[in-house]
């Protein structure tokens, strides 16, 4: 696929398995992402991001457990709440803040938009942006793996508002009685858009669905990022060696609401406060600097690498030209011929 | 009264809800919330749970239910938030709600709503961003209209919840927050498939749908030609008898379009007046349209997406000029 302004392959492949590789890669990593969404907020307080945008402060352990736990040539197919997973999988700040945007700079090139996040160098096909959607998309690039010998999995993420919708259960159905090479991975944050998961989730415990498809299940607390990994990696290994694929349930929980427009009114008083004890990121800090994991450096300093690198990411993305109105006719069709 | 676009749907769905205790609102977060677009503030306080209810994330499952609630007595207003996601229940509105009066020799009615946020303008991107409505066009036993601000918009969803077909009513969501003035009431309700002159001109008919109509209106008052702009308001069925007498009067007819040019809903429009007026016409039907693209997100091209009233100037400008239809903007690109 030829995107306008891909990325060179090497950095963005890079990024992703330095969090294989390295405890302290997946900290910086999950500030990295807390900090494009706070300047995605910020952007939108300025009047510079069009449309919406749905941030996932609070789930940044899932998205890094998942970029730590599976491989640049797997497949995953993420939602709208997508730019953890996209900076997870490597794909660079100023891709993902350009395409926010609406620049050239962006990983389409500006015409997707925060809800359309692609890189095929890292196995992120387009964020679906219907509810649901990307579930048996994931089945269907799993059968491809099973179909030509790969050893590759597919791994849809999606949140508790896709377990009510059809393509959610067709996309397990197919993939358990198929045996195929995918992973389900449920970030259950409590709340599908503005209701609460109770009022309209028969089974709130989205891992029992799993035995419904005779499928194995694990829930695991989605703010410890070491306990991602296990479940994941675990989940994705059983994938790659024939064992049929796996539905995970992450519990975790948005600070934001919904969408840019959502303040979250619907929330009980103190449930947030209560969440945000349980920060991933305080967690993981503060359990690398007990095993003195920090490479010798204080949290803060940490921290202000970070933002100095995303605020780096965010003037190239500010600066970044608009997409021309080539651009719109570019990619409607394939070019003839295979 | 003065009224945003999603008040006046408000106070349409509330003024049928008290009139007719068969008629019942479900769709994601519409009661709690009061809607994404606010298009149903204080229904749920003022008619209950009962009858003002919140989905979940299950498009074919609400449809579904609406089909069956409607065939059996009560009269759904559903609503679809953007009307992409009506792609996972299509099956519910095109198979099942459209034909089940034909299918059942005219022994029961599906008499509900979908109603939907269309269109672009707002930077929701290619997902979120389309108007669709040549999804349902030619589905026989679907009614299909369009509003173009808050009167047509109250007008329209009385008459909608009214009809006892199934009637798919698409709300361009640019105009939620526009304000009109709207006489709440009977009188105010406007009959599916007519169509509304807006205003007089005698060198060309310009007709246009939803978020077009304002297109045309400026471009009317930018011009220097005369142009009888209308609103259309209906698809299915369409004002035929309105828009040839009008084609007929001015031998010219423009229709502006915020759909791409293939297979939109002006290609209908277009073809019968091409035939019905033939004699008449003195230059051939010109589409005004989005070109054969997705909407693109970024802000400048998506606003170069939809047809800017100059553009719609320069298009008539040219055809009264030529008497030939003018090539589309896009014509170097595609």
């Amino acid at each position: 696929m030829s995107v306008t302004n891909a990325t060179d392959e090497n950095v963005t492949v890079q990024r992703r398995l330095e969090l294989a590789e390295s405890p302290l890669a997946r900290l910086q990593r999950m500030i990295e992402i807390r900090l494009v969404e706070d300047r995605i907020q910020d952007l939108f307080a300025q009047g510079l991001i069009p449309g919406t945008t749905h941030t996932s402060q609070g789930q940044e352990a899932v998205a890094v457990a998942l970029g730590a736990a599976t491989r640049p040539t797997d497949i995953v197919c993420c939602t709208y709440r997508g730019h953890g997973v996209a900076l997870s999988l490597g794909i660079l700040p100023e891709s993902v803040l350009g395409e926010v945007l609406g620049r050239q700079i962006g990983c389409m090139g500006g015409l997707g938009g925060s809800m359309h996040l692609s890189d095929p160098a890292i196995g992120l096909l387009p964020t679906f942006a219907i509810v649901g959607a990307g579930v048996p998309v994931a089945v269907g690039a799993a059968l491809q793996f099973a179909t030509l010998k790969n050893d590759g999995v597919a791994v849809s993420v999606f949140g508790d508002g896709s377990t009510n919708i059809g393509g959610f259960h067709e996309g397990l159905n197919l993939a358990a009685v198929w045996n195929l090479p995918a992973v389900f991975l449920c970030e259950n944050n409590l709340y599908g858009e503005y209701s609460p998961i109770a009022t309209t989730t028969a089974v709130t415990d989205i891992a029992l669905r799993a035995t419904s498809y005779g499928m194995v299940a694990d829930t695991v607390d989605g703010q410890d990022v070491d306990a991602m990994y296990e479940s994941i990696r675990n989940a994705v290994d059983r994938a790659r060696g024939g064992g049929g694929p796996t539905l995970i349930e992450a519990k975790t929980y948005r600070y934001a609401g919904h969408s840019r427009s959502d303040k979250a009114p619907y929330r009980p008083d103190g449930e947030l406060d209560a969440w945000m004890k349980r920060d991933p990121i305080d967690f993981y800090a503060t359990k690398l600097a007990a095993n003195g994991e920090l490479d010798g450096r204080t949290l803060d300093e940490i921290r202000d690498e970070q933002r100095s690198f995303v605020d780096d990411a965010a003037a190239a993305a500010v600066a970044s030209p608009s997409g021309s109105i080539a651009q719109m006719f570019a990619h409607v069709l394939a070019p003839s011929g295979h | 009264m003065r009224m945003r676009m999603n008040q006046a749907i408000t106070r349409a769905i509330a003024d049928e809800m008290e009139q007719d205790p068969r008629v019942v609102v479900f769709g994601e977060d519409v009661a709690v919330a009061e809607g994404p677009f606010k298009t149903s503030e204080g229904l749920l306080t003022t008619f209950g749970p009962d009858r003002v209810r919140d989905t979940p994330i299950s498009e074919t499952g609400f449809l579904g239910a609406a089909v069956g609630a409607a065939m059996t007595g009560l009269r759904p207003v559903t609503e679809i938030m953007f009307i992409e996601f009506l792609g996972v229940a299509f099956d519910q509105v095109v198979t099942e709600a459209a034909l089940m009066h034909y299918l059942s020799a005219g022994r029961f009615n599906v008499p509900m709503v979908v109603r939907a946020s269309a269109g672009s303008g707002l930077g929701f991107g290619c997902q979120h961003s389309q108007t669709l409505e040549r999804w349902m066009l030619g589905t026989p036993g679907l009614k299909l209209a369009v509003a173009s601000g808050a009167r047509t918009a109250y007008g329209l969803t009385r008459a909608a919840i009214r009809d006892n077909n199934p009637v798919v009513l698409l709300e361009p969501r640019a105009l939620y927050g526009e304000r009109e003035d709207v006489e709440p009431g009977e009188a105010s309700i406007i009959e599916l498939g007519t169509s509304e002159s807006l205003r007089d001109g005698t060198d060309v008919t310009v007709v246009a749908l939803g978020q077009t109509v304002h297109v045309a209106l400026a471009a009317e008052a930018a011009a220097s030609w005369s142009g009888e702009v209308i609103d259309l308001r209906s698809l299915m069925p369409w004002d035929k008898e309105a828009i040839v007498a009008s084609a007929k009067r001015t031998g010219r007819l423009v229709i502006v379009e915020e759909n791409q040019f293939t297979g939109g809903w002006g290609t209908e429009i277009a073809s019968f007046v091409s035939s019905a007026a033939f004699g008449d016409m003195k230059a051939p039907v010109v589409r005004v349209t989005a070109p054969d693209v997705p909407v693109p997100f970024g802000q400048e091209l998506e606003k170069r997406f939809l047809p800017s009233p100059e553009y719609v100037v320069q298009q008539v400008d040219e055809l009264l000029a030529t008497n030939s239809a003018p090539a589309p903007w896009w014509k170097e690109f595609a």
